[in-house]
């Protein structure tokens, strides 16, 4: 390509960017040092290697999960367990804790550490129960004006028999459903994989964050090459072709900021990962903090509304 | 161990005829396309629901002349350069010579037995009836062309999920889909969807779930995940009628499996009972 079109695509690329609803409303001071150190990021396009190492940075096994946040982040944990229906499903934990003093709600996919804690919360993929687990702490949250976070870490919601008997694509519509009426404020945060339709069940926020080096998609690498290359060994071709980067998604207006990691990834640090996560969480909380509940909601269904890009 | 010499054997094999795209793939039965029209695609033999374009899907739904379409100019743009064995573009300007459609949905205001409503309905053979950023729009304005004008919107769903060459973007037209037919709830009107074959995954986990009455044809996939995935991520045993309508009647995810020549009638009742 020639300088000059490499240039401009990059002009196009930055006037775009600052068209995308960014941190609305926020307040100035560190946001444009912040803003610039992201638009900095944005003008060194990722090459296809770079892409491919967050890839494997958001699915590192040693890479933090939602209780390793939990921990360090929230005090007076107190889990929650169950859809009051048919079951307590491992791969979606809930709770309530106290972040600076206030409470919140929490409700994040997790993955298990050793194989059998893997077994028993399906390698973070969560089942109908699951997703209605959430939704029944959605509204709880809404009842008693508990602000909500949620920490997206799956590869996708679990492809079972049960699960679809159970109505795992109905249970992923209530629960964006849930979102999208919520009076409280709502922040996510894709903490490694944000895999397809099981994780925006949980990401239909206010604010939706994404760590550094966390990946957010339609569909798998793997699931992509198989299908559009016919090989699933093509993943990483099919990852740099769609994407999951968090700068690209920041470039689309998909996520409102990327969250920093500790060099090397969250994994090399968890207690800075999880500092610099919390800093995150508390602005977006702050940001939203004031908005009237009746503007919270239209502002979200707005946000989503205009997402798209077409002719 | 025996030697098998595999090239003669494939050699020597007579290439199957090829399939008349009027054949029942169930019972084998075939039709003229006249015959086919007639019988709104559906076998007369064996009730076999062939797949249905949009076009024909809305003419068999509406009261002739009644039906206005709009957003008629809306078209997919390529927003990553998607390139996998052919780019993008190149797919959607194949499926656009094909179909004759802008996309893999209809929009429009119409009336079914004397009651207005806004449609919306997905055609199969426009990538597979893949939803992005204009099926995304499209289902957005028709939630609110039925909210402005105070009539229910029925939706007809045929989709293999979200379209993969729009990446992340086609995943946020679920958020986006659910966000308009909350809004469309808010103004006070309902949804109601008429699941035909496949309706899985990204638009089965969004709108096409969210209708206030979801009814279905006969034998139709509706499933986040296919078979095939589930057979080969869990080795689980399939039962024979997994994912199909039938199945998601039973566990209560459906309203109705309906015929198709008894969708329009039952679409009137249910305007009449709404409106």
């Amino acid at each position: 390509m020639a300088p000059s079109e490499h240039e401009l695509r990059l002009r196009e690329r930055l006037t775009r960017l600052r068209n995308v609803p960014l941190l609305g409303g926020a307040k100035l001071s560190g946001e444009l040092e912040r803003l610039q150190r992201q638009l900095d990021r944005i003008g060194q396009e990722p090459t296809d290697d770079e892409i491919w190492r967050s890839v494997e940075l958001a699915r590192h096994p040693e890479r933090p999960y939602t209780l390793d946040y939990v921990s360090r982040l929230l005090d007076d944990w107190f889990e929650l367990h169950g859809d009051r229906a048919r079951g307590d499903d491992g791969a979606m934990v809930t709770g309530l804790g106290k972040l600076d003093g206030r409470t919140v709600a929490l409700v994040g996919q997790q993955k298990g550490r050793d194989i059998q804690e893997r077994t028993r919360r399906q390698f973070g993929m969560p089942y109908p129960e699951g997703y209605r687990k959430a939704i029944r702490v959605f509204e709880l949250a809404d009842q008693h004006g508990f602000p909500v976070i949620s920490l997206v870490d799956t590869p996708g919601a679990y492809p079972g028999v049960a699960a679809e008997q159970h109505g795992q694509g109905g249970a992923i519509a209530a629960s964006q459903l849930a979102m999208a009426r919520l009076s409280v404020p709502t922040v996510a945060c894709v903490i490694g994989e944000g895999g397809s339709g099981g994780a925006i069940a949980i990401a239909l926020a206010d604010r939706v964050l994404m760590q550094e080096h966390a990946i957010y998609s339609v569909i798998s690498p793997e699931g992509c090459a198989a299908i559009l290359w016919r090989d699933a060994g093509e993943a990483k071709k099919a990852a740099a072709a769609f994407k999951p980067d968090a700068g690209h998604c920041l470039e689309l207006g998909v996520i409102d900021a990327i969250v920093p990691e500790p060099v090397g990834g969250a994994h090399t640090n968890y207690r800075e990962a999880a500092r610099l996560l919390g800093e995150s969480l508390r602005e977006s909380l702050d940001e939203l903090g004031d908005v009237p509940a009746e503007e919270l909601r239209r502002r979200r269904r707005a946000k989503f509304r205009s997402l798209g890009v077409f002719a | 161990m025996a030697k098998i010499d595999v090239s003669i054997e494939t050699e020597d094999k007579p290439a199957p005829p090829p399939k008349h795209p009027n054949t029942c793939p169930s019972c084998a039965s075939h039709y003229r396309d006249d015959e086919l029209e007639r019988a709104l695609w559906v076998c007369a033999q064996c009730g076999h629901h062939f797949p249905m374009h949009a076009r024909a899907r809305i003419a068999s739904l509406v009261d002739e002349g009644s039906f206005f379409e709009e957003a008629t100019d809306l078209h997919s743009e390529d927003p990553l350069g998607f390139f996998d064995l052919r780019p993008y573009t190149e797919r959607l300007a194949e499926a656009e010579m094909s179909t004759g459609l802008a996309d893999a949905m209809l929009i429009g205001q119409g009336a079914i037995e004397g009651s207005g409503c806004e449609l919306a309905v997905m055609d199969f053979a426009f990538m597979g009836g893949s939803m992005g950023s204009v099926v995304g729009e499209k289902l957005s304005r028709a939630c609110d062309s039925a909210a402005e004008r105070g009539v229910p919107l029925v939706t007809v769903t045929s989709s293999g999920g979200a379209r993969m060459q729009e990446g992340i973007l086609s995943l946020m037209q679920l958020p986006k889909t659910v966000c308009a037919v909350e809004d469309l709830h808010d103004a006070g009107q309902a949804m109601i969807v008429v699941m035909a074959h496949p309706t899985t995954a990204g638009v089965l986990a969004s709108f096409a779930s969210l209708g206030d009455v979801l009814l279905a044809e006969p034998g139709a996939l509706i499933a986040f995940t296919g078979p095939r995935v589930v057979e080969q991520t869990t080795r689980e045993k399939l039962p024979d009628d997994f994912g199909l309508s039938e199945q998601n009647l039973r566990f209560g995810h459906l309203d109705a499996i309906l015929e198709r020549r008894q969708i329009r009638p039952a679409l009137a009742r249910l305007l009449r009972l709404f409106g």
